[in-house]
């Protein structure tokens, strides 16, 4: 695949200021989406997932982060190193992205007509009048009923899902080419969120935008990606298209994580575990930050940190003895 | 079976233990180094300073009169031809232990007022109507009432200033107590059937004392310059014992030809109360990292 | 062949008023959980299934209906007055490990609370008991001295489980033990929920909104929706013969792992408001196989096949 990635994440490291000193929340990622394509990325609480995604638009905090290494490649430009000005004018408008909390997403002491408004005014100038027809045909295009009378309603007024939606109308105002989903349904229940993600799938279609996707739910990828990058600890351990990630998954942890997920169709006598727990961020670890865990690991893995092994056909892994095996232990 | 629990037990790793993390955060915390290097001087300077001076503070000399700053009077010398540095030595003692037991006693009382309000919602409207009141009235207004009342003594004083800042103690501890009383750490205590008494002393009150301590370092700052303004104003602790108040109310005639006098105790004054403020800072940021202003 | 009911429930109700209006949170909940045996109570928001897991245990009053427990009828609208003599023999398991535990007390002392107010454990006891706990729950015991945050969620969790099994519960209620962990970590934890039924002999109440948790742990499951239950069967059967269409659309809309599955219709619409009721099925507004009758006549839940119960007109004979 020759073609050129819409945005391109190189050798990111991310640090945050703690108790004590500079730690590391991801180091050395690299995932790129291709234009039209979505990108899944999961991973469990501490991967990393939401830091990489937040740092793309540079949302963290000033004063406590820092950006040690790498960048992000996006319409010939590092993001990381465009000046303020610059970087507003893609936020909003050709990036955008949503949350994961519906219920403090939304400013409480606006209107849904304004907070729709805004981006639409900022990034095209229009007038009042012209802004709010527009608004109200993005709200039908989220599906919500009764636009034009809902959208002078407060945000208290609306459910958690109907929220959701608003939030996602405001994201693809300014229609942008890349949409970063950042946990979108995992406040939802599972009903709505069957729908909203059915919604994303059309308006992906509709405005033909990218997407990158991030969850801790494998389901949720495998229904929804093309393409899946699997985080662990701060660093990426696996990357590979969705059918082969399922099919065939190359690092222990992706393999150990989709086991462990209570199978809906079956009946188990007891869930696969992976033992031991995620490490704290601070804690240095000499070698695969999963060795510990590890069912596998092997004298080399204690030793010397892995890096990113090609297994053809676009899936690589953070695991040199499997791949070395031939994917196979 | 037993064996895969235990298994998986081993082989988690408990977080690195971080002993006194609260502790090495205030040492790091610049204003409240500053503050508590205040405090400490002004109260070591009040416990031990009268005992090394060795001059009596109420000690009068006609011929000593108005002596500005020199070798013999740091401070200078008042109309009685008293020394002012320690007269502003003994005037700590009162002024601390005036700030200090209005501390505690608004703290005291208001967190068991706090506590019955933020736990017994059916006592919350009357209860914090009451504290609206007396918040309604100015401190120092309410303070002169007490102490007219009371007569002129710095008992009197205590009492007044811990009834003018008990709504403020009031109102935290209620605040902190309706966030634990939805806590599900309460709720398991329920559940284990634990009474309200059980709940209150070993859930409630614990997890309140933080925001509570912050604020009774801010009611020590302002209790000491509540008392120096109602001396002042002629409602402090009789002369001749000093209190920094009626020092400063003293030295209030002759505040052109012998400023040193209102001066040194002034300063005493708005040190103390700095060094509270700044210590009170620290501790907040601290043990709320939410609420921290970024500086 | 199953077991005798140590818990009975029949037509439990919870109303509150919610300015002026009134919103029927529980709306006639009637189950049996049988000794040895895990129920699960699957739900969305707003099903109504954690109020009715506090109201068992006492930390909610129910506004009518009855529950027995253990062969004992409990008033249950008086709230944990109303347990007495049979409160130790349940217990309850909390959601969220950040405040189940008490973070100015030590994970010892936390365990150990349930003795303390019971009263009667002599200082040596009390300890071999909560080494005993932690040992059990998979922690070392050196840990007991530790503050909550110097805990991982997961074993912050266990420690929560610990303390429920400190005075020998017969019965435990856990309210969502495992939405708030890592996936890695739900399975652990069920995994040892398990095996603290196996051992220890346990009945469960288990509340949750992840079907296939509910699944590996659960030998019947009820769906609740909108407050009432719409089904109730042996697990097998509910997640391979689904017939109530709630628990059809459930299923369905659950994103699953393999790979090529024909994508369900999804279903359309949301919760209803529980304060202005509508006549007949709370569901079928968004039922895509209403009937007329539904719109007028709420459905009873009865048993549609043996052992296996639908609150649905469709389902009106015995199979």
């Amino acid at each position: 695949m020759a073609e050129q990635p819409l945005l391109s994440v190189e050798n990111l490291t991310v640090q945050f200021r703690g108790d004590a000193g500079w730690v590391n929340a991801v180091e050395g990622v690299d995932f790129s989406v291709g234009a039209g394509e979505c990108l899944g990325i999961v991973g469990e609480s501490g991967s990393g997932k939401s830091v990489s995604a937040l740092s793309i638009l540079k949302l963290h905090s000033q004063s406590n982060t820092r950006y040690a290494s790498g960048a992000i490649r996006y319409g010939g430009r590092d993001l990381l190193t465009l000046p303020r000005r610059r970087l507003r004018q893609v936020r909003g408008r050709e990036i955008a992205m949503i949350f994961q909390d519906p219920m403090s997403s939304l400013n409480p002491v606006l209107t849904i007509a304004d907070q729709i408004m805004e981006p639409l005014r900022q990034h095209q100038g229009l007038s009042v009048q012209a802004a709010r027809r527009q608004a109200i045909e993005l709200l039908e295009m989220v599906r919500i009923s009764d636009a034009s009378r809902r959208i002078d309603d407060y945000p208290h007024r609306l459910s958690g899902g109907m929220r959701q939606r608003v939030m996602i109308a405001i994201a693809v105002a300014c229609r942008p080419r890349l949409l970063i989903a950042d946990e979108p349904t995992t406040a939802l229940d599972v009903t709505i969120q069957s729908q909203i993600l059915e919604l994303l799938r059309e308006l992906q279609r509709e405005i033909g935008m990218s997407v990158i996707l991030i969850t801790h739910d494998l389901g949720v990828v495998a229904e929804f990606a093309q393409r899946v990058v699997v985080m662990y600890a701060g660093r990426v351990v696996e990357s590979a298209s969705v059918p082969a990630l399922f099919e065939r998954p190359m690092h222990p942890y992706t393999e150990g994580l989709i086991r462990a997920v209570p199978n809906l169709d079956e009946d188990v006598h007891r869930l696969a575990t992976i033992p031991g727990s995620i490490p704290d961020p601070s804690m240095s670890i000499a070698g695969c930050r999963f060795s510990p865990r590890c069912r596998e690991a092997v004298k080399s893995c204690l030793v010397e940190p892995p890096a990113l092994v090609d297994a053809g056909a676009g899936h690589f892994a953070r695991c040199p003895p499997r791949i070395a095996a031939g994917g196979i232990l | 079976m037993t064996e895969v629990v235990l298994a998986t037990a081993s082989t988690q790793v408990l977080a690195e233990r971080r002993r006194f993390r609260v502790v090495r955060k205030l040492a790091a915390h610049r204003s409240f180094k500053i503050g508590l290097v205040l405090v400490t001087i002004l109260l070591l300077c009040a416990i031990i300073g009268p005992m090394l001076t060795g001059i009596d503070p109420t000690a009068m000399s006609i011929r000593s009169r108005f002596k500005p700053p020199s070798a013999r009077f740091p401070f200078g010398s008042d109309q009685y031809g008293r020394d002012i540095l320690t007269r502003v030595l003994y005037g700590g003692r009162l002024s601390l232990s005036i700030g200090l037991s209005v501390a505690l006693i608004s703290g005291v009382f208001g967190a068991l007022i706090g506590v019955t309000a933020g736990y017994f919602r059916a006592l919350d409207p009357y209860v914090m109507r009451l504290m609206d009141a007396l918040m309604a009235f100015p401190a120092i207004l309410l303070a002169i009432g007490v102490g007219a009342a009371l007569g002129a003594q710095a008992s009197s004083i205590v009492v007044a200033l811990a009834v003018a800042y008990v709504p403020r103690t009031a109102r935290i501890v209620r605040a902190s107590v309706l966030v634990i009383r939805e806590m599900e750490y309460l709720q398991a205590a329920r559940v284990s059937g634990a009474g309200d008494l059980h709940i209150i002393v070993k859930h409630v009150l614990p997890n309140c004392l933080g925001p509570l301590i912050v604020q009774l370092t801010f009611i020590f700052a302002y209790a000491i310059l509540a008392e120096a303004a109602l001396s002042f104003l002629g409602i402090g602790p009789p002369p001749p014992a000093p209190s920094w108040g009626n020092i400063i109310a003293e030295g209030r005639d002759y505040s052109v030809e012998a400023w040193w006098v209102m001066l040194f105790p002034g300063l005493a004054v708005s040190l103390a109360a700095l060094g509270m403020n700044l210590l009170g800072d620290g501790l907040r940021d601290v043990l709320d990292p939410r609420l921290k202003i970024e500086t | 062949m199953s077991a005798a009911s140590i818990v009975v429930v029949r037509d439990l109700v919870k109303t509150f008023t919610a300015r002026g209006a009134l919103l029927r949170a529980v709306d006639g909940v009637s189950f049996d959980v049988r000794q040895g045996e895990t129920l699960g109570l699957v739900g969305e928001s707003g099903s109504g299934k954690s109020t009715t897991g506090r109201i068992l245990v006492g930390l909610e009053a129910a506004t009518t209906g009855s529950i027995n427990l253990f062969g004992h009828e409990i008033s249950s609208t008086r709230g944990k007055a109303a347990l007495g003599a049979v409160r130790r023999r349940l217990q309850f398991v909390f959601q969220d490990p950040q405040n189940s535990l008490n973070p100015r007390m030590r994970a010892q002392d936390a365990i150990a609370e349930p003795l303390d107010v019971a009263g009667g454990w002599s200082r040596s006891a009390r300890n071999d008991r909560v080494r005993e706990l932690l040992e059990m729950v998979g922690l070392p015991s050196s840990c007991g001295d530790r503050f909550p945050h110097e805990f991982s969620g997961g074993q912050r969790q266990r420690i929560g489980i610990a303390r429920a099994l400190a005075l020998k519960p017969e019965f435990v209620i856990c309210d969502e033990p495992v939405s708030s962990l890592d996936v890695s970590m739900q399975a652990q934890i069920v995994n040892l929920l398990l095996d603290l039924q196996e051992r220890l002999g346990l009945s469960y109440l288990f509340i949750a909104h992840d079907l296939a948790v509910v699944r590996s742990i659960s030998a019947r499951v009820a769906v609740m929706y909108a407050g009432g239950i719409v089904e109730l069967a042996p697990k097998r059967e509910l997640y391979t013969l689904p017939r109530h269409p709630y628990t059809q659309a459930l299923l369905a809309a659950v994103p699953r792992i393999t790979p090529n599955r024909a994508r369900a219709a999804v279903i359309t619409g949301e919760l209803p408001s529980q304060i202005d009721i509508v006549p007949g099925c709370t569901f079928h507004p968004r039922c895509p196989f209403a009937l007329e009758r539904c719109r007028a006549e709420k459905p009873k839940l009865r048993e549609i096949a043996p052992g296996h119960l639908a609150a649905c007109h469709l389902h009106e004979t015995p199979a």
